[in-house]
């Protein structure tokens, strides 16, 4: 029985997304757009200090003011909490892994630490009222920096932990050292990439409400309502049978939406004890504060090879920020990037360092690519300057060191299941012209012309679609990776699919759809998935990581393949034939070599339903569930190449071109796989010339606001080239995730571009991100 | 509170509000058009943008009692009978939205652009859409889809 | 995000509008709002009463009076950028205002509320500073002109009275004067990092220049050491080196205060060429 008999209608095609008569015409359903009777608003009070000791919290003025309902301090609260935040990822045996609840009570770690929270009956009355709580704060000594942090005599962000080091996590081949000791070139190079601030669009936000028997409903912003579900019950101690999480429309989240927050737990308490629904928005300057930030990683990167370019050994060493608190899987968040150190490159000798490092500063955690790009851009960054040493084409370096055969087993010990790397990298050539841009390059330079050009390159793989179970297990991480879908025929044909993932903008109503479309041999508007809603989506594990297609686009072919199963069981007792002689084209079952003996899977549908005539202990209906774990990750991998404009005068630096091609398997829907190859690179490029969030050496965030960190516009920024190479991946439907391709890419393309831009005046490094300053400091540097 | 008469989508309003009530909010909570979106607290992000007498505003940045007397068009009111406007449309055919928080914003700042007659190339429109972030699409489709609109309007 | 509470007042006159300023020791002007309401939305300033230019139409214009022009202060950037008697006759104005912040801002945002605002990084205080332009402030005694050398006093921080209204600006035609306004900002929709106004006179060559700097200190500045240099016949190159002389530009997260002194250098240089070639 093969799976797909016919060739797939919708699969492939860009189908236009059903998500969007919606959100076009303003009716989407953010948390923000919900209220419920009788809800109240509330506000957090978040620490100004990087670090304070809580003498006291007086809420006398607050409680009194107009509209007030109620105003907690964390010590008013503290009995409600039946565990802390949890963190579902103990790297280590010996991790250190501080409290952390909803709520500080004796000290404030970071700047936007909770303190208290007011609720009234408007927003604005709350707001109002916010500014009225006193919290009286004795300030204390802190430390932003993790080199900092891991000096003799810094400020310990926990005092009774004695030091600042959370873990120390080490992935090693033998003999790394006798590698690089032996080689004939080797290249160390030191990299620090600072935080960057998600900035989903759509800032956090819950409405939560608990009716008279305990039971809670949670709207929440969030990429993750399962896995809030399973936390609230650790955090409140309600069973989580009680408890209903909703994730409506979601305003984007790369990554920072998938942790579990201290305001969710805070407003269905706040929800019981009020007796009224209580609703959280996050404001812009709060976010920046208040929700995880990404990177913040210095590395030492070495490359040890042979004069003819022959990588013989690769050795990171890092010191990653964990920021005051471990969320939910903040010192994890290096080890997805642990294993690609070698990128798409065979190097024999490998060795990874992760040192976690707490700060007062806001925690960290996954934030587009997550811990991918962290070692994509020191590895790409380097395999220019292993280039610049050995006098090499830095493109003719990548082709040299590139894993041809697959499956491949890396060194670091994972299996890449396919790709072709050379295909991806002749396809990337063919649109870039390198010639011309050389030419245009040599020219501005002999013209000695205030604008320089350059070009660069970034050849990436990438481990994603997590994860295996088992692996995970390997690894510490407390929980599967497998996720799920159900399909139901209804009785009248049409189809509903609900799915364990949970989309905030990536397309699933229409991709996952066009799978059980094509599978089931139906109308893809004959089918609707549901999500996002633990009350219809009892399994799932939620969207991040690139998974939703490879791993809960999977589970619905194999649920697919179950309801087939099950109706060609059906059939074959109505049609009185054997299961063996039927096929199954178009949607319809028919008897091989007697086609007009057939019956259409809607037929199918309702004879399941109406059970008049099923086979012995068949149960009726036809609906069927499948859980799909990954045997592997998936590895997407492609060429980049960017193309700057470098005013040498200023410092001031443009994209001008930027040409991405890359293999992310069979494609479902080519135009929503560009939109996300284009969003993504557009995080990459902000990475490498606008993007950081900066604090002062005592932990104060100096970028609060939009206007002073720098998420680029359209005016910013170039059309892109994009294209693809296809290599199946070695599951059913042959796919791989293209969530954080572009992003995981793109930064160390655009800053080799501004470096080559540069490289005849003797730079060989340029900061993140690539600012004019920094540029122009390069610049400085070289001429004196 | 004060008093305050204006037009939201071709419906007269008269409403009493406190004089700090931004626009944004006025719409939002008072008049249940939550479409228009609040992205951020500094009038960078241009999410909460609306018509004001036809011309792109973010409602964040004027009270609400400053729409006495004018017309305010919010992404609600932009498809006539059912049927999208030309860039909602091309929003729609060129899959310039993903999360769509950004998206009523952007539409309505494209609308204002191409009303305009400034969106006369793609270096025009990227311009013209300096004040509207997305963090979703790379503004790539975005762009696309207002050049497509643009050249169907003209 | 949700300013603190104020009070509000529609002002029918410029007359009414000085009336109600004396009213309250706390009142704010309210003109487009695009610098006053995000400040207040972040309870930066939290001014006790508003009182509200918008429904004064009749301070919005753009007319010529012989040599000179007269603006409106309630005249908003998109029609300062596209009026034509600026086009032709000071299109060194018209074109900065289609600079200011965004197409949203420029749909709201007016010129006298953006010179009244004081802010040494807003585009349009250097502009006037350059054309040596005049500013028309209305208070309880009547008008009285200033000339925009003792306009701006700090970093938002300006001439005007407690009580007094900015109503015009008046600035001179260019007639033969090549002008530049070149901006170096992050992203388009930022304020400049640093920008420079120039205004060249000289038939091909530089006689004489005005040239006024944009972030580079509490106030917008004119570039006198360039200035003079220029008149004692040094080249561009060599007076554009003098351009950060005797400023204090600030330090934040565009730049530092050492490069915001490179680029004026860098970008007095360049819009003193551009001027002279335009």
């Amino acid at each position: 029985m093969t799976a797909v008999e016919t060739a797939p209608a919708f699969v492939g095609t860009s189908v236009k997304r059903r998500e969007d008569a919606s959100l076009l015409r303003g009716r989407g359903t953010f948390v923000d757009n919900l209220t419920l009777p009788g809800t109240v608003y509330m506000v957090v009070v978040r620490s100004p200090y990087p670090r304070a000791r809580i003498a006291g919290v007086s809420l006398d003025a607050a409680r009194a003011a107009e509209g007030v309902v109620a105003a907690f301090s964390g010590a008013d609260l503290a009995d409600e909490w039946a565990g802390g935040l949890p963190c579902a990822w103990p790297v280590t045996e010996d991790i250190k892994m501080p409290p952390h609840f909803p709520l500080a009570t004796e000290e404030a770690r970071y700047q936007g630490d909770p303190v208290a929270v007011v609720v009234a009956e408007s927003r604005a009355l709350a707001k109002d009222a916010a500014e009225l709580v006193e919290v009286d704060y004795e300030p204390l000594s802190s430390v932003a920096e993790v080199e900092k942090a891991l000096a003799d005599g810094a400020p310990l962000v926990h005092e009774d932990l004695g030091t600042n080091e959370c873990y120390v996590w080490k992935l090693e081949t033998d003999a790394v050292q006798d590698a690089i000791d032996a080689a004939d070139v080797v290249v160390t190079r030191r990299y620090f990439q600072p935080r960057l601030i998600p900035n989903a669009m759509e800032t956090r936000g819950v409405l939560a409400q608990v009716g008279p028997t305990g039971e809670v409903t949670l709207w929440s912003a969030t990429q993750t309502p399962h896995i809030q579900r399973f936390a609230l019950q650790l955090v409140l101690g309600i069973p989580e049978s009680k408890i209903r999480v909703i994730a409506p429309d979601v305003g984007g989240g790369f990554g920072s939406k998938i942790q579990v927050y201290g305001e969710g737990p805070i407003a269905i308490v706040l929800s019981r004890r009020l007796g009224r629904p209580v609703k959280w928005t996050e404001e812009r300057a709060e976010n920046y504060v208040g929700t995880i930030h990404g990177r913040d990683v210095v590395h030492e990167l070495t490359f040890a090879a042979t004069n003819d370019g022959d990588i013989t050994a690769v050795k990171s060493v890092a010191w990653c920020a964990m920021g005051a608190y471990l969320e939910l899987v903040t010192p994890g968040i290096p080890l997805l990037g642990a294993w690609i150190y070698s990128g798409p490159y065979e190097i024999p000798n490998y060795s990874v360092t992760f040192t976690g490092v707490f700060t007062n500063t806001t925690p960290t955690d996954a934030y587009r690519g997550a811990g991918r790009p962290e070692a994509t851009y020191v590895l790409e960054r380097t395999m220019d300057a292993l280039a610049r040493e050995l006098r090499m084409d830095p493109v003719e370096l990548r082709r040299k060191n590139f894993v041809t055969e697959f499956p491949h087993t890396m060194a670091s010990g994972l299996t890449i299941d396919s790709g072709d790397y050379e295909a991806t990298l002749d396809a990337l050539l063919e649109r870039l012209d390198l010639e011309s841009i050389r030419a245009d390059q040599s020219a501005r330079r002999a013209s000695g012309d205030a604008r320089q050009i350059g070009v660069g390159f970034s050849t990436y793989n990438e481990m994603c679609g997590l994860a295996p179970s088992r692996i995970l297990g390997a690894i510490r991480y407390a929980v599967g990776g497998w996720d799920a879908t159900t399909i139901r025929f209804q009785p009248l044909g049409s189809v509903q699919v609900v799915v364990g993932t949970s989309p905030h903008g990536q397309g699933h109503d229409t991709t996952f759809a066009q799978i059980v479309a094509d599978q089931l041999g139906v109308d893809v508007d004959d089918v609707e998935v549901i999500h996002g809603d633990t009350a219809s989506s009892q399994l799932g594990m939620d969207t991040y990581g690139s998974r939703s297609l490879t791993v809960g686009g999977i589970s619905a072919y194999h649920a697919s393949q179950k309801v087939v199963a099950k109706a060609r069981k059906i059939v074959a007792h109505q049609l009185e034939v054997s299961e063996d002689d039927l096929e199954f084209e178009g949607g319809v079952f028919s008897v091989k070599g007697s086609p007009d003996r057939s019956m259409d899977i809607k037929a199918v549908a309702f004879a399941a339903h109406a059970a008049h005539d099923l086979p012995d202990g068949m149960e009726p209906g036809l609906e069927e569930t499948a859980v799909f774990d990954p045997p592997n990750f998936s590895w997407p991998a492609g060429a980049h190449a960017a193309v700057v404009e470098v005013d040498t005068e200023t410092g001031d630096t443009r994209l001008v071109r930027y040409v991405a091609v890359d293999d992310v398997g069979n494609p479902v829907n080519p135009q929503i796989i560009d939109g996300q190859v284009h969003g993504g690179i557009t995080q990459g490029i902000a990475a490498a010339l606008y993007e950081e969030g900066a604090y002062d050496e005592e932990g104060n965030l100096l970028t609060t606001t939009l206007a002073s960190y720098l998420v680029p516009s359209a005016a910013e920024l170039p059309s892109y080239e994009t294209a693809r190479t296809e290599t199946a991946a070695d599951n059913p439907l042959g796919v791989k995730g293209v969530g954080e391709t572009g992003t995981i890419a793109a930064a160390p393309a655009v800053v080799n571009a501004v470096v080559d831009a540069l490289s005849h005046l003797g730079v060989t490094d340029v900061g993140l991100p690539a600012t004019p300053e920094r540029v122009w400091k390069a610049i400085e540097e070289v001429r004196t | 509170m004060r008093p305050v008469a204006f037009t939201a989508n071709g419906t007269r309003h008269d409403l009493e509000i406190e004089p700090r009530e931004l626009l944004v909010y006025v719409l939002r909570d008072r008049l249940g058009l939550t479409g228009t979106n609040v992205g951020c607290d500094t009038s960078s992000c241009g999410a909460c943008t609306v018509l004001v007498n036809g011309e792109s505003v973010k409602s964040c940045t004027m009270l609400g009692v400053q729409a006495d007397g004018l017309e305010i068009t919010t992404i609600e009111g932009l498809a006539r009978n059912g049927e999208l406007h030309p860039v909602q449309q091309a929003f729609h055919e060129h899959h310039a939205l993903q999360c769509g928080y950004c998206t009523p914003g952007m539409v309505l700042a494209a609308v204002s652009l191409i009303d305009s007659g400034a969106a006369t190339d793609e270096a025009a429109i990227r311009e013209g859409l300096e004040g509207n972030l997305c963090r979703c699409t790379g503004y790539h489709n975005i762009v696309h889809a207002v050049a497509s609109a643009a050249g169907a309007a003209s | 995000m949700i300013p603190a509470g104020f009070e509000y007042e529609v002002a029918r006159s410029v007359d009414h509008a000085i009336e109600l300023l004396g009213q309250s020791d706390d009142a704010k002007l309210l003109a487009g709002g695009h610098s006053l309401l995000p400040a207040m939305k972040l309870r930066i300033a939290r001014p006790a009463l508003l009182v509200d230019l918008g429904r004064l139409d009749e301070l919005s214009y753009v007319e010529e009076e012989g040599d000179t022009i007269a603006i409106g202060a309630l005249t908003r950037h998109k029609d300062v950028a596209a009026s034509p008697v600026l086009r032709e006759h000071c299109a060194l104005v018209s074109h900065t205002a289609g600079q200011v912040g965004d197409p949203q801002v420029r749909h709201r945002g007016t010129i006298g509320g953006s010179l009244a605002h004081g802010d040494p990084a807003s585009d349009l205080p250097s502009v006037i500073l350059a054309l040596d332009g005049e500013l028309v402030a209305r208070g309880p005694g009547g008008d009285r002109a200033l000339p925009v050398r003792e306009f701006f006093t700090g970093v938002w921080q300006t001439a005007l009275q407690p009580n007094e209204v900015l109503v015009e600006v008046r600035v001179p035609k260019l007639a033969a004067a090549g002008w530049s306004y070149t901006k170096m900002a992050r992203r388009a929709q930022d304020w400049a990092t640093v920008a420079v106004a120039a205004v060249v006179h000289g038939n091909g060559s530089v006689e004489r220049a005005s040239v006024a700097l944009t972030n580079m200190g509490a106030t917008s500045l004119r570039a006198t050491a360039v200035e003079e240099a220029l008149v004692g016949g040094a080249s561009i190159e060599d007076a554009a080196a003098l351009a950060a002389e005797g400023t204090e530009p600030p330090t934040d997260h565009a730049a530092s205060s050492d490069f915001r002194r490179h680029l004026a250098r860098v970008l007095t240089r360049r819009a003193l060429e551009e001027a002279r070639n335009r």
